[in-house]
Parts: structure tokens; C-alpha cells; sequence
């Protein structure tokens, strides 16, 4: 076990598959030379060369395409978009070519891509440099999203993706890049789809993703001393999401909380609500409840940020709801 | 050329052109679902293009793509089943004539996006490069794409990567409804010239020297991966799609149509090259019975299974 920051943890994911498999290739802004933007490509040029990592032009809808045509054309691209909010440049290649080819070319081929991006605030970035998209993406049909919580995670769920046919999204919260966590030397493979149980508990669940997961166990961690047993199931993967695994402990504990730093309306949050209010509708004790970014465009300045953003607080009190 | 490889383009041009009539006549009639938007009067494009291609090339297409698709020698079968939406169709019928594709013969898609065609071709051709086996890309689109945001930033990768790729711009002169002089401030030469793209331009109705022009930079671009720009001045005979009356054209454009027939062109051309009259009717009688053949298994054909609408989405289901 070796003790591993997050963005370390990414760069050796992608390390291990360029060697595995000489199919696989990088692209991004600044993913050469200068390592990546947060230096998730470090090294990787020395390494593999300029013929395996591409250090593109600011043209994000270009180099989502480039993903694109090339897994179509045998290879697998890992391609990195900056920062989550340009994945609005890259729209077009990801709804409507790399989500569609297969279904609509009946399954005569897959789109081998992985898109890899970081979201979410804390660096007082501001409003186009913080933003949490992965909804837009969970609902497209043909995409997959993940998001990892932890270092072991971000790499196992990774490889996954690499390694996965069709094209994945991975987010990564920038946050979570200097996180440190164990990282052994052979990494239990993740199926994507599967998500993990971090913390069991009685009296309620609370589901969540990424560096909210760190937010939940904070606020079981609060209600404990007061006898609140909070479970905390890490979802891992967003498209598809385990929705067995969140009934089976809704069934168990019977209140629902869905945490996420993304904007609450419309949300991965809602989705969850939406089906366990369904599925599980005789399992509930109480509302399910949501925590997430209110409805407003992520602020730059500390104090508003601060506001805008998820805490164990705000978990602590959905549960106190929940519960009530 | 010899009469023969002149007598194949005239054969794969006129496949194309009854394909299309055939198509335009089974849409009037209602069996035709969604959207047709026709290449009557480009067929010598693709057809020049594509002789000079093997199936390890691979092409992208647009919303105009069947000639593209049948140049590239996908199945006249399976393309037809497909724009009837039926379950023989190449895609199952669940693409249609906008998203035709046949992988296995490098034609990765037709598509309904102006100008997405150049991302992914730019990307294959990366791949292409990558794998080192001197295959090359080819991108049709048409001048109404060039106003696109994509189209600038694909040329401007190609160049700096000098990737192998094979830019085809089917200049028709409108952009769907519009006139493209009306929508452009600069033209492709121009273009070509800011990025250091080589620029050919050509008659795109003529189909000799299409092939000539695409033979010459794609024997350039095999030796040297590098891309080059095949502009192909070019006649669009209906509208943007069937059902389009065309009332925003003049009357005189549409009538001096007729007088630039790729068809009658080549057709003229294999005269002078000494084919017979029956022999040019064979290969008429010909491909007419093989669209005939293929039209009636498309309608026979059974429609796809209303319990497949999952069918597909993933490589795998995940448990």
C-alpha cells in the first residue's frame, strides 16, 4: 500500500494503460510537455512520445471529434477537456456522434473513448471554471459517467473506462486532486455500474458521489455521537447507476438523502429521488431529500462559494428532515 | 483511363443516380420514412473520389450521403432496407438515408450535422496515421459546412499534424435554403492558403477529371501524410430535401441544370472513347435490375422488432 495523491492516482491509470494496450492514446490542451493543467499527464510525453500524447489546439470540439473518428477507426483515445464547463464546446461530438454511433449504426461497431474532466468549485475558479455537469451527460442514452471519490477509486474506475467499449465520461473533482489515499500496488478492478456501501448504518442512506462522499461520512460522523446511524453508499457510476444496491440499504434503513455538488433542480439527485420514490415508495419513512448547489451559477468569491457549495451541515440537516 | 475503368465510373455513377430516383419515387409513394435529401448532379464526385480509395480508407459523409456511401461499395441491399427503416437495413433501420454507415468498408456515416463529418474524420485520419499502414481519410462536405466553427479548427489540426486526410468539398453553391455567397466571407482556396493546406479545384460534374485530380493527392497524401483540399464545382438538382419546391431558385439556374448532367457527360465521354450504343445501354439495363432487385427486398423486407428499442445503446448490458 502505497500512499497516493488523486491526480498521482490518475496519471498512473493512464500510465498502466498506454502500456498495456498501444491502442490507447491521450489528447488534450497542454497534456504534453506541461503535463496537463493539473498535471494529470505528467511525464506521460517522456514516456510514450509525441505519437501517443497529443498536445492539441484550444478546440475542444475538434479533439472530443478526433475522440471520436479515431475509436471508430480502432483506436482508444483518452481525451481531457480542461475543465468540465468546455465540455460545452465538445457537445455535438459527444450527444450526437459518440453517445449515437453504435445504436444508430445497429452495433456494427462501439466508441472505445474515454473523456476525462474535471468539475466542481473550491478554488474560487468562478462561474465558467466550477461547474458540475454530469446530469447532461447521465442523460444522454450511450454515454457512461463515472466519478470517483478517492484515489484508489480514480484509478480503478479509470482503467474501467479504458478498458470499456463504449464511451466514458469521467469526472474528476478538482478538489479531490491533492487528496491523498491508499493506492496499492495491484488495484481491485471496479465494475462500472457497481457502486460501494463506505460506511454502513441503520437509520439512514445517504447516496452521493465524488467529493461529496467525503462531505457524507463528515456528517455521519456529527450524528453518530447522537445515536444516528447513517449509512453512505458511494455510487461510483453514474450512467449506470446501482439502483439495487440504493434499495436494498433504502430497505434497510428506510430514509433517503442524495448529495451531490452539483445544482440541485434537475439533477443526479432527482433521478435517484425519482425511482426510489418509485421502487422503494413502501420502504420510505420519511421525504427523501436533496442536497446540491442552489439554483444560481457558481459564484467566484469566498464567502458566496463558501455558500453555494455542499457541506456536512447541510447533509446533517437533510438528514434531521429526513428523519423528522 | 481505358474504356473499362471509364465504363465502371459510368456504371457506379448511374448505380447511384436511379438509386436516387428510385429513392425520390418510393418517397412520393409514402413508403420512404423521415427526411430524403437527394445528390442528383454530384454523383461524379464520390464516384471519382472513391476509385482512387480501398476499403482500409475510410470516408465520412453528411446529410446528402448516398452517392459517398455506394461509392465506397457499400451494398445496394442493405442501404436500401435501411432508408425503408427496415431490419435488413445496414443499420437495422434505426439510422435511415442520414446516418447510413457500413464500418466494414470504412464508411463510417452519413450524418445530420453540418460539418461533423471533419472532427471525426480528422480523428480517423489520426488513428490511420498512427497505424502507420498508409490508409488514408476522406471528408465529404458542402460549401454551406464552411461557415462551421469545426471545419476551421479540423483544418487547422490536419495542417499542423499533417495528418492524412483528404478534405472534398461538394460546392453546389447553397447552403440548404440560402446561396452560400450570401453566407461566406471568404471561399475555400483562400482557406486552404491561411492553413497551408494544398488546394485542387476541379468540375465536379466531370468525373474524369475528379478521378484524375483524387488519384494524383491521394497518391501524394499515401507517400506523405499530408492533407490536401479537393474542391468539386458541383450542381444540386433538387432541393435542400424532396419536398422542397425550390421557389427561392431562378428558373433559368434550375433549367441550365440539364446542360451540366454528370451522367450525359461521362455517358458523352465513353462515346468518344469509343464504347458502342448497346454496350452503354447494357450497363443501364444492368444497374437497373439491380436496383430493382434490391428495392424489392427493401419493400418486402420486415420492419424492425418494436421489443429491440434497446438494442444496441452499449456493447453490454451491465448486469
Amino acid at each position: 500500500m502505497a500512499e497516493t495523491r488523486f491526480i498521482k492516482a490518475v496519471n498512473q491509470a493512464l500510465k498502466d494503460a498506454m502500456q498495456a494496450d498501444p491502442t490507447v492514446f491521450v489528447i488534450g490542451e497542454d497534456v504534453g510537455a506541461a503535463g496537463g493543467s493539473f498535471k494529470a499527464t505528467r511525464d506521460l510525453l517522456d514516456v510514450f512520445g509525441p505519437d501517443r500524447v497529443y498536445d492539441a489546439p484550444i478546440a475542444e470540439a475538434a479533439i472530443t471529434g478526433i475522440g471520436v473518428g479515431a475509436a471508430l477507426t480502432g483506436m482508444k483515445p483518452v481525451v481531457e477537456i480542461m475543465f468540465m464547463d468546455f465540455i460545452t464546446l465538445s457537445m455535438d461530438m459527444l450527444v450526437n456522434q459518440a453517445a449515437k454511433a453504435r445504436s444508430m449504426f445497429g452495433g456494427q461497431g462501439s466508441v472505445p473513448m474515454v473523456l476525462r474532466t474535471p468539475h466542481g468549485g473550491g478554488l474560487n475558479a468562478g462561474p465558467q471554471h466550477s461547474q458540475c455537469f454530469e446530469a447532461w451527460l447521465a442523460h444522454v442514452p450511450g454515454l457512461k459517467v463515472v466519478c470517483p471519490s478517492n484515489p484508489a477509486d480514480a484509478y480503478a474506475l479509470l482503467r474501467a473506462a479504458i478498458d470499456d467499449p463504449d464511451p466514458v465520461i469521467v469526472v474528476e473533482n478538482k478538489a479531490l486532486y491533492a487528496m491523498k489515499g491508499d493506492l496499492p500496488e495491484v488495484v481491485d478492478p471496479i465494475e462500472i455500474g457497481k457502486a460501494r456501501i463506505t460506511r454502513s448504518g441503520t437509520d439512514a442512506t445517504v447516496v452521493t458521489y465524488g467529493a461529496a462522499v467525503g462531505l457524507a461520512e463528515a456528517a455521519a460522523d456529527i450524528l453518530a455521537p447522537e445515536g444516528i446511524d447513517v449509512e453512505v453508499i458511494d455510487l461510483r457510476s453514474l450512467q449506470p447507476w446501482d439502483e439495487a444496491t440504493v434499495l436494498e440499504s433504502l430497505s434497510r434503513t428506510h430514509n433517503l438523502v442524495v448529495a451531490h455538488e452539483a445544482v440541485e433542480a434537475f439533477g443526479i439527485g432527482a433521478e435517484i429521488a425519482a425511482r426510489m420514490a418509485d421502487v422503494g415508495f413502501d420502504e420510505l419513512d420519511g421525504p427523501i431529500v436533496r442536497v446540491g448547489a442552489p439554483f444560481a451559477p457558481s459564484p467566484f468569491g469566498k464567502t458566496l462559494e463558501d455558500a453555494y457549495r455542499p457541506n456536512a451541515e447541510k447533509i446533517v440537516a437533510a438528514l434531521r428532515r429526513s428523519l423528522a | 483511363m481505358t474504356l473499362d475503368e471509364l465504363s465502371g465510373l459510368y456504371r457506379q455513377m448511374l448505380i447511384i443516380r436511379r438509386a436516387e430516383e428510385q429513392l425520390q419515387k418510393l418517397f412520393v409513394d409514402g413508403k420512404v420514412p423521415g427526411f430524403l435529401h437527394l445528390s442528383i448532379g454530384q454523383e461524379a464526385v464520390p464516384v471519382g473520389v472513391s476509385q482512387a480509395l480501398g476499403d482500409s480508407d475510410t470516408v465520412s459523409s453528411n446529410h446528402r450521403g448516398h452517392g459517398h456511401t455506394l461509392a465506397k461499395g457499400v451494398e445496394l441491399d442493405g442501404f436500401f432496407a435501411e432508408i425503408l427503416g427496415k431490419a435488413t437495413g445496414l443499420c437495422k433501420g434505426r439510422g435511415g438515408s442520414m446516418h447510413v454507415a457500413d464500418l466494414s468498408k470504412g464508411m463510417l456515416g452519413a450524418n445530420g450535422i453540418v460539418g461533423a463529418g471533419l472532427p471525426i474524420t480528422t480523428g480517423s485520419a489520426l488513428a490511420l496515421k498512427m497505424q502507420g499502414e498508409g490508409n488514408i481519410a476522406v471528408v465529404y462536405f458542402g460549401d454551406g459546412s464552411l461557415a462551421e466553427g469545426v471545419v476551421h479548427e479540423c483544418m487547422n489540426i490536419a495542417a499542423l499534424w499533417s495528418l492524412p486526410i483528404l478534405f472534398v468539398c461538394e460546392n453546389n453553391g447553397w447552403s440548404e435554403f440560402s446561396p452560400t455567397k450570401r453566407q461566406l466571407a471568404t471561399n475555400l482556396n483562400k482557406l486552404g492558403k491561411a492553413f497551408g493546406i494544398k488546394y485542387v479545384s476541379v468540375d465536379g460534374n466531370h468525373v474524369t477529371e475528379v478521378a484524375q485530380a483524387a488519384t494524383k493527392l491521394v497518391k501524394g497524401i499515401r507517400a506523405t501524410p499530408s492533407p490536401a483540399i479537393l474542391e468539386c464545382d458541383t450542381t444540386r438538382v433538387r432541393g435542400h430535401f424532396e419536398g422542397d419546391r425550390q421557389d427561392y431558385r431562378d428558373k433559368a439556374e434550375l433549367e441550365g441544370l440539364q446542360d451540366r448532367d454528370p451522367i450525359q457527360f461521362t455517358a458523352a465521354e465513353l462515346v468518344k472513347a469509343g464504347a458502342t450504343k448497346s454496350a452503354i445501354q447494357t450497363i443501364s439495363d444492368e444497374v437497373d435490375a439491380k436496383i430493382e432487385a434490391a428495392v424489392e427486398a427493401a419493400l418486402a423486407a420486415p420492419l424492425p422488432d418494436r421489443e429491440d428499442i434497446l438494442a444496441d445503446v452499449y456493447t453490454r448490458t451491465e448486469g
